[in-house]
């Protein structure tokens, strides 16, 4: 290899580099965000664990089906009561801050998700 | 070159060409299924051969549309401006000062304006102080529709040209399309053309970067409600609303009672909104 | 190859750092752009597409200009074009790449720009002008390349090359007739509702492209020692000539079939682009010294071309011929078309277009990109074919 006292330093200080965040934080993940859950309410539109993992499906479902499918009406149902599919109508009607419940995770995780561009999110 | 690389350019190149061809074929046999086939081109003038009452189709589907009737909003001058203003708090549309910026859903102009192809020689005093309302006509053949490269604006089963704001690129073809100058374009962040303490908090606002225009209140009409800008109306029954392929609807009724014109027929566009002068 | 790329004089150097200047300016420009929308540009709701768009449209056509060279070269074996068509294929990659960055700084939300593949609407015109860009792109870019390879090593370019180099020619008609049919099937815009802009649009490309190409070759031959040869330059002025003409008889049967067929819609964009639109009292004028001047170039242009001593006797004269039709048709199709279509707008009231600092830095960058890419490209060709000659 040509210039290999040159390549190999530069090839570990570039690994190094990118992999920064990891060494930084001691493989520490951090404390993991506890987002707050609403009082009142104990059930959602689907369980605990699959609204973590797929609530983002859900929502661009959701919106599918609405804005273009044109199912406005309340077909939702949680305990015994018929919702909207509807993010700002629906969702953030239980779930009253975005600070408290979203955020918490999205920051941990780092995604931005863009729906607060158009859609209100509750006063906080 | 050897045997294996020109074997793979060729497999290569075959592909790319079956790529290209491929997804417009699918697409076609996919697509084709209007659902609002009825063209109704109502009063004013036909072209072709062929009229288009004779062409008129059986219904497969609703298709909602429109009357105005600009006697009503004439004598009852404060009406317009209730109406725009009632139209756009509902939808969050911002104001701004600046022209270049301006969005705006349903508005307030001129007969000659809106009516372009009318003649205008001695105009009667009823067009000289009539104005009128324009907002989007929810074409049964949208030029728009047919423009948007990503279907971000597409015809819904009751036959209102709707937009998904999260799809639209703002590349503005649809407003190129547009004959009747319907769409607007977020030029900038609209919030900021917005008291956000004094917005509707049950309907989103838009993003920069996108187009929007009147959508025929779809979030009400899905609820049953009718459009604000109807129920503003309220006894005056100035603007009345329904499905056009309904013969029972009463829109229907006020279309076989009255003689309505349409915005621009001669483009084959066929309007879902009539007007009473 | 890229390697000849990146040995050069100080003026070649200087070159691309002055290009790169404004690029870098551009990008700024482009940044902010990107941070508060396109409210930074001229355009309104009634003018919604402005100088992005118009260069836009009129790149494509310089880009499928340099068919006029590939074509007789490569069906009709012109061997007088041997030298000369490479640089119609390396500037066609060029202004497609222009072509693209306008169409990318003109969007509202760039980041969902696969949106256009991912929901793919058939129906839309810009859906096959996005499919034949790229692949005339791609083309380009293949059959230059494999092409000056070949001819590095003296070989013959290899067999397969030539299936591409001929589906490249209905490729780079089909970018101009694509891009006709963004505007001309678009009802109730009077001024573009007409079947002859894809013909209109190719005349002219056929005289732009080509144009650049002399003009380029002229400089080439002064800086770079590099000389496509007399007759090509040419063979090249009379298809710049006839192209031209044909492109201002069209527009004259546009002026015809609006002014003798008397119809109001079809006559006010012409009238606003080259007298004036009087709406309420005022009179809206703000295009009409642009369109003058394109009047007035294109017979200069002409002039020069079809006199003998100012076309064969003197490179300068050639120069200043191509020159001067080259601007009259950026005047013509780069700010006159696209901008006229939008007057009046559909309600018969007037917006005029006036373009701002940061947008027109954005525009001026562009084309810098596209004279940075164009300088490396024809350095590596020309680098090959000294490299040969040596």
């Amino acid at each position: 290899m040509y210039d290999g006292g040159k390549i190999i330093p530069g090839l570990i200080i570039f690994v190094l580099f990118i992999t920064f965040p990891v060494w930084y934080n001691r493989g520490n993940a951090g404390a993991v965000p506890q987002p707050e859950l609403p009082k009142k309410f104990k059930e959602c539109v689907l369980p605990y664990a699959d609204m973590r993992a797929e609530h983002m499906q859900l929502l661009n479902r959701w919106r599918d089906q609405v804005l273009r499918t044109g199912d406005w009406g309340f077909d939702v149902k949680i305990g015994d009561t018929m919702y909207q599919k509807s993010l700002m109508n629906t969702c953030m009607q239980c779930h009253t801050s975005k600070k408290k419940f979203c955020d918490r995770c999205h920051t941990y995780a780092s995604v931005k998700p863009y729906c607060w561009d158009c859609h209100i999110a509750p006063v906080e | 070159m050897d045997k294996k690389r020109r074997d793979f350019l060729k497999i290569a190149g075959a592909t790319t060409l079956a790529g290209l061809g491929g997804p417009a074929v699918v697409e076609r046999l996919v697509s084709g299924t209007s659902p609002a086939q009825a063209k109704a081109a109502h009063g004013a003038e036909t072209h072709g051969v062929v009229s288009e009452h004779e062409k008129e189709n059986a219904p497969t589907g609703r298709r909602l549309g429109m009357v105005v009737d600009l006697r009503q909003l004439k004598k009852h001058p404060e009406l317009m401006e209730k109406i725009v203003h009632a139209c756009h708090a509902q939808h969050n549309v911002p104001h701004f000062p600046n022209k270049k910026d301006e969005i705006k859903w349903i508005w307030r102009t001129e007969f000659d304006k809106a009516f372009t192809e009318h003649s205008h020689y001695h105009k009667d005093k009823l067009t000289i102080a009539n104005d009128v309302l324009v907002f989007c006509n929810h074409c049964d053949e949208p030029p728009c529709v047919k423009a948007c490269p990503t279907r971000a604006t597409f015809k819904t089963k009751d036959g209102i040209v709707a937009m998904d704001y999260h799809r639209c690129i703002g590349c503005r073809f649809c407003m190129a399309a547009c004959p009747y100058g319907s769409r607007s374009f977020n030029w900038r962040d609209p919030r900021a053309g917005l008291d956000m303490n004094r917005i509707n908090r049950h309907f989103p606002t838009r993003m920069r970067g996108v187009v929007e225009k009147c959508n025929f209140c779809a979030e009400l009409v899905g609820l049953g409600k009718l459009p604000k800008c109807v129920e503003v109306c309220g006894s005056t029954r100035a603007m009345i609303f329904g499905d056009l392929n309904d013969p029972d609807s009463e829109i229907r009724k006020v279309l076989k009672d009255n003689f309505t014109i349409q915005r621009k027929p001669s483009l084959g566009t066929h309007p879902s909104v009539f007007y009473i002068v | 190859m890229f390697e000849k790329a990146l040995k050069g004089n100080k003026y070649y150097w200087m070159w691309l750092a002055f290009l790169g200047t404004f690029m870098a300016i551009a990008a700024f420009c482009y940044v902010r752009q990107f941070h508060y929308g396109l409210g930074l540009t001229g355009m309104s709701r009634d003018v919604s597409w402005g100088l992005y768009i118009s260069q836009f449209t009129f790149l494509v056509g310089v880009a499928a200009g340099g068919v006029m060279l590939a074509l007789p070269y490569y069906v009709h074996n012109y061997k007088v074009f041997g030298k000369i068509t490479i640089l119609g294929e390396f500037l066609a990659i060029a202004a497609l790449l222009m072509c693209l960055s306008f169409i990318v700084v003109d969007l509202g939300q760039p980041m969902r720009l696969m949106n256009v593949i991912l929901h793919a609407q058939p129906r839309s015109m810009l859906f096959y002008d996005m499919i034949v860009l790229n692949g005339y792109l791609f083309l380009n870019i293949l059959c230059g390349w494999v092409i000056l390879t070949a001819e590095r090593k003296e070989v013959k370019p290899p067999k397969w090359i030539y299936f591409f180099v001929y589906l490249s020619i209905p490729f780079a008609v089909s970018i101009h007739t694509v891009t006709a049919m963004l505007y001309c099937g678009l009802p109730g815009r009077h001024f573009w509702l007409s079947a002859i802009i894809a013909p209109r649009f190719l005349a002219s490309a056929f005289a732009a492209g080509p144009a650049l190409i002399v003009i380029v070759a002229l400089i080439l031959k002064r800086v770079a020692n590099f000389d496509v040869g007399k007759k090509a330059v040419d063979k090249l002025a009379t298809i710049i000539l006839y192209a031209a003409l044909v492109n201002m008889f069209f527009v004259g049967l546009e002026f015809f079939v609006a002014y003798y067929s008397n119809i109001p819609g079809h006559i006010h964009s012409i009238e606003y682009l080259f007298f004036g639109l009087e709406h309420n009292g005022h009179v809206y004028n703000n295009l009409v010294p642009f369109m003058r001047m394109f009047v007035v170039l294109f017979v200069v242009g002409v002039a020069l071309l079809s006199i003998p001593y100012t076309r064969k006797r003197s490179d300068f004269w050639l120069g200043a011929g191509c020159t001067a039709l080259f601007i009259s048709l950026w005047l013509d199709k780069g700010i006159g078309f696209v901008l006229g279509g939008f007057v009046p707008n559909p309600l018969n009231e007037i917006t005029e277009y006036y373009p701002t600092a940061n947008e027109i830095f954005i525009v001026v960058g562009i084309w810098a990109m596209g004279g940075f890419v164009l300088t490396i490209l024809y350095k590596i060709a020309l680098g090959v074919e000294h490299e040969i000659e040596a």
